[in-house]
């Protein structure tokens, strides 16, 4: 299968391209965010306050990596379950976040808010955190340094495997995915 | 009296950590090799393909296998002829836990207090530990790295008696699916059936501590076991969720005596990277 390379920011004419399905390679940029930077990336919102980045065009990866051992960027760094920020996801899609990298399914009112403002969310392979981190060429902390691992961490990244599990056009590869393979 | 000294449980409990976030144990690799050749999905195949090369450079450069490096969870079977030397048990696994994550950098997952204060401890403590004393004068420790993408999928039912086999099945196969990808599958289903509340609860989660596929001793149990794990791998949800025919590596069944009005059962999930290690001291 042919892998669609790209350079962040992402643009919505690439994100319209995308189905369920298709294998991404991304270079450039992410920014990490679990649940904890998320809740207060929202307040911040809420409270009118500058976000420590610019959500515009931005991806965000899930992920609470493990420690740097000396001259490493960064630890193991897979994906964590992404339904964790389904309350906050639809705050930062509105103000331009465009992707989201991370594992299982998203619940409603965040494929809907992805519809809406052209937001792709990505699936990293859940579980393979050494060899994903070989793929993170830098790392730095932005915000929330009190968070530890939960941090808001700026990565950069070379050919960052991902796959599109629900695209802006309805698509969901776990709902396919399943009922090809089911015989229940 | 055989006396052990304190220090020794440290230093055992800390490399065991270390260990078991960095390398799979042969019972694990064994069975994703069973797993690849059995996998109808193309996708599926390659996700087991970069589930067993994750597990190659985890041990060949001690990184750990996953980022969620855990919560420790403790089973210690306590002979009841030895005495420890310097100190408390849950002292030495905390301490031993405390050196293991921060020596192997491993990543600190716990929070002090789950509602008012949710700050992390740094140094992933405190473990959780279950302490059984039996005969001897051995110490036997088991660790489970109990991530919190599995952990948060597993589920509960008190059924009625009259819900028999079927309604256990129904509740498994139910819960397997509810999870869908969020666990990272190919899981290991760790069941318990039987015993009250928290003790179904326990057994569940002791089952994942089972080499991976080793059926339980009982032939009714192991042949739910397998019964399980068919219509588990009928659901389709496949490695890591992109769909597939394997869901689950293996389903451990562990039964218990129960009160005549009830039938407990709890559902456990282990995600693919099943880290589980084992000692005697």
């Amino acid at each position: 299968m042919s892998v669609k390379k790209i350079t962040t920011p992402l643009t919505e004419d690439f994100i319209v391209g995308l189905k369920a399905g298709d294998r991404v390679e991304i270079s450039g940029v992410l920014y990490t965010a679990r649940d904890a930077a998320h809740k207060r990336l929202v307040q911040m919102i809420k409270d009118g306050d500058k976000l420590p980045f610019d959500l515009r065009g931005q991806i965000i990866y899930f992920v609470g990596p493990t420690p740097a051992r000396p001259g490493m960027p960064i630890g193991s760094a897979g994906p964590t379950t992404s339904g964790r920020m389904d309350p906050y996801s639809p705050y930062l899609i509105e103000h331009g976040l465009k992707g989201m990298i991370g594992k299982g399914g998203r619940g409603k009112e965040v494929i809907e808010a992805m519809l809406r403002h052209k937001c792709v969310y990505f699936a990293a392979i859940g579980g393979v955190a050494a060899l994903l981190s070989k793929k993170i060429k830098k790392a730095e902390v932005i915000a929330f340094d009190d968070l530890g691992t939960e941090a808001v961490r700026r990565l950069e990244v070379e050919d960052f495997p991902v796959i599109v599990i629900n695209d802006v056009h309805g698509g969901d590869l776990y709902k396919k995915g399943m009922s090809e393979y089911s015989s229940l | 009296m055989r006396r052990v000294h304190f220090n020794d449980i440290v230093d055992k409990v800390r490399d065991m950590c270390m260990d078991a976030n960095y390398n799979l144990s042969a019972d694990v690799i064994a069975a994703y090799e069973k797993a690849l050749e059995k996998e109808k999905s193309p996708l599926g195949q390659e996700v087991l393909r970069q589930i067993m090369q994750n597990s190659e450079i985890a041990g060949k450069e001690s990184m750990p296998l996953c980022q969620d490096t855990g919560l420790a969870v403790f089973f210690i079977e306590f002979g009841q002829d030895v005495s420890i030397a310097g100190g408390l048990l849950s002292d030495a696994i905390n301490e031993g836990v405390r050196q293991g994550y921060s020596k192997g950098y491993l990543r600190k997952s716990v929070v002090e207090e789950p509602i008012f204060n949710r700050r992390n401890t740094s140094d992933n403590t405190p473990a959780i530990i279950h302490t059984e004393i039996v005969a001897g004068e051995d110490i036997r420790i088991k660790l489970d790295i109990a991530g919190g993408g599995c952990e948060n999928m597993a589920s509960l039912k008190m059924l009625r008696p009259a819900d028999g086999i079927e309604g256990v099945k129904q509740f498994v196969v139910d819960s397997v699916r509810n999870a869908g990808a969020n666990p990272c599958p190919p899981v290991v289903v760790g069941v318990g059936i039987g015993g009250d509340f928290e003790k179904a609860a326990i057994i569940a989660k002791k089952a994942l501590l089972r080499p991976v596929g080793q059926p339980n001793a009982r032939m009714e149990v192991a042949s739910l076991e397998e019964d399980l794990l068919r219509k588990v791998n009928q659901i389709g949800i496949g490695p890591v969720g992109l769909g597939g025919t394997t869901t689950a590596l293996a389903v451990h069944v562990e039964v218990h005596p129960c009160h005549i009005a009830s039938l407990p059962v709890a559902v456990n999930i282990g995600c693919h990277s099943s880290r589980h290690k084992s000692i005697v001291i």
